[in-house]
């Protein structure tokens, strides 16, 4: 086949439907988001002192982890669906999360008396979080998977990375009212490594999926 | 979120050309897509000729980077100009055909907006045939694509002869396109 020919061909392919990437991951949150929601209710369900822990700080500060995780990794998702976009500074945000455990570490390991710190590192229930997370993402990471095939995005397999991290932020907003380990020693170690494993996960479809 | 448009897109020709394609302007588009095709093939051979790859493949990737920029179209932000967003995708195709012909280490790309001004026509030899291309698609889609393509019979024309609806013919013209794009992505892993 020739070049004009293909070009004839590609001139006769009817006009697509408007694709709005945006719109789509819109779309794919509220379905992934269901889906961990429904697997929260089934499964997980708010602790019991919920109400009490609500006016502590190191309760909250786990759902501010959660939310500088995947808010910046949202929206560097829907930027890198352009096949010319570059990161830029928004990338440096993806820093955000891990600075707020970093500065919570260091705080409690201030406030907190040594003989309490491997205690609260270990926590009561690290394997729970660990796959918990990773189960409440994969519904997420899907459907974002799904919204960014219809982009075109540079590198497949760190966009698919990113998705992965964008899931984990917001499966761990859920599973914090859930899990009742507050230390910041608990969480920068066991919620990064889940984050970590939904990072894999969606470098792996990322590759899989997103090429194009 | 989109990066502030450039000041003068409106006044970029290709821009212009692109939209006027999207909103269904048959001849525009062929006349985009052959332009576009020119430099592409420049910026191929560079490629190419500077990884010391020879010029087999190069037709390829100016077809694969042509037939992404046709499935990918709704990528490009009409704000912006045409240029940047058409050397993106044909980096990312000819950095694919150049993995294909074994290139290990990947010399720099220069930019496509580098070759506008040196267009290369396609190549009248055997080069010009992509290989590949025909073999991914079923008998009745290989029909379709080369009444279009080949034969330049209209959509109307190819729905009479194949007893089909124009739709149909349309809905399988472009099912073949997407399909052509998979077994490429396929040639390359």
């Amino acid at each position: 086949m020739k070049t004009s020919e293909l070009i004839a061909a590609l001139a006769a392919d009817p006009i697509p439907e408007p694709v709005r990437i945006g719109r789509r991951i819109v779309a794919a949150l509220a379905l992934g988001l269901a889906g961990a929601f429904a697997l929260y209710a089934l499964a997980v369900g708010p602790r019991p002192d919920l109400s009490a822990a609500l006016g502590t700080v190191r309760f909250n500060l786990k759902f501010l982890d959660a939310l500088a995780l995947a808010l910046p990794s949202l929206m560097l998702l829907a930027r890198l669906a352009r096949p010319e976009a570059r990161p830029g500074a928004l990338a440096l945000w993806l820093f955000a999360p891990l600075a707020l455990l970093a500065a919570g570490v260091a705080v409690e390991l201030i406030v907190v008396p040594a003989g309490e710190w491997l205690p609260r590192l270990v926590g009561h229930n690290m394997r729970y979080c660990t796959t918990m997370i990773p189960m409440m993402a994969a519904p997420i990471l899907m459907a974002l998977i799904w919204a960014m095939r219809a982009g075109a995005p540079q590198h497949p397999g760190w966009t698919g990375a990113l998705a992965g991290a964008a899931s984990a932020g917001l499966a761990s907003f859920l599973y914090a009212s859930h899990c009742p380990d507050d230390s910041p020693l608990f969480v920068a170690t066991w919620y990064p490594l889940a984050w970590l494993v939904c990072a894999a996960a969606g470098a792996w479809a990322g590759r899989r999926f997103l090429a194009w | 979120m989109a990066a502030p448009p450039v000041e003068d897109a409106s006044l970029d020709p290709w821009s212009t050309m692109m939209k006027a394609a999207m909103a269904g302007d048959e001849g525009v588009y062929r006349r985009l897509l052959t332009e576009l095709g020119r430099s592409v093939r420049a910026m191929a051979r560079a490629a190419f000729a500077r990884a010391r790859l020879g010029d087999a493949d190069i037709e390829d990737a100016v077809q694969e980077t042509l037939l992404a920029i046709h499935l990918k179209r709704h990528t490009w932000d009409p704000g912006q100009k045409l240029g940047p967003w058409v050397n993106a995708i044909a980096r990312h195709k000819i950095i694919d055909a150049m993995r294909r012909r074994g290139a290990r280490r990947m010399e720099p790309i220069e930019d496509f907006e580098a070759f506008l001004a040196a267009p290369e026509d396609e190549d009248r030899h055997a080069l010009a045939d992509a290989k590949r291309l025909m073999d991914a698609l079923n008998p009745r889609q290989r029909d379709i694509v080369q009444s279009i393509s080949l034969d330049g019979q209209s959509i109307a024309a190819t729905a009479a002869r194949l007893d089909m609806t124009e739709v149909a013919v349309r809905v399988a013209l472009h099912r073949a396109l997407k399909s052509l794009g998979a077994a490429w992505r396929r040639s390359v892993s």
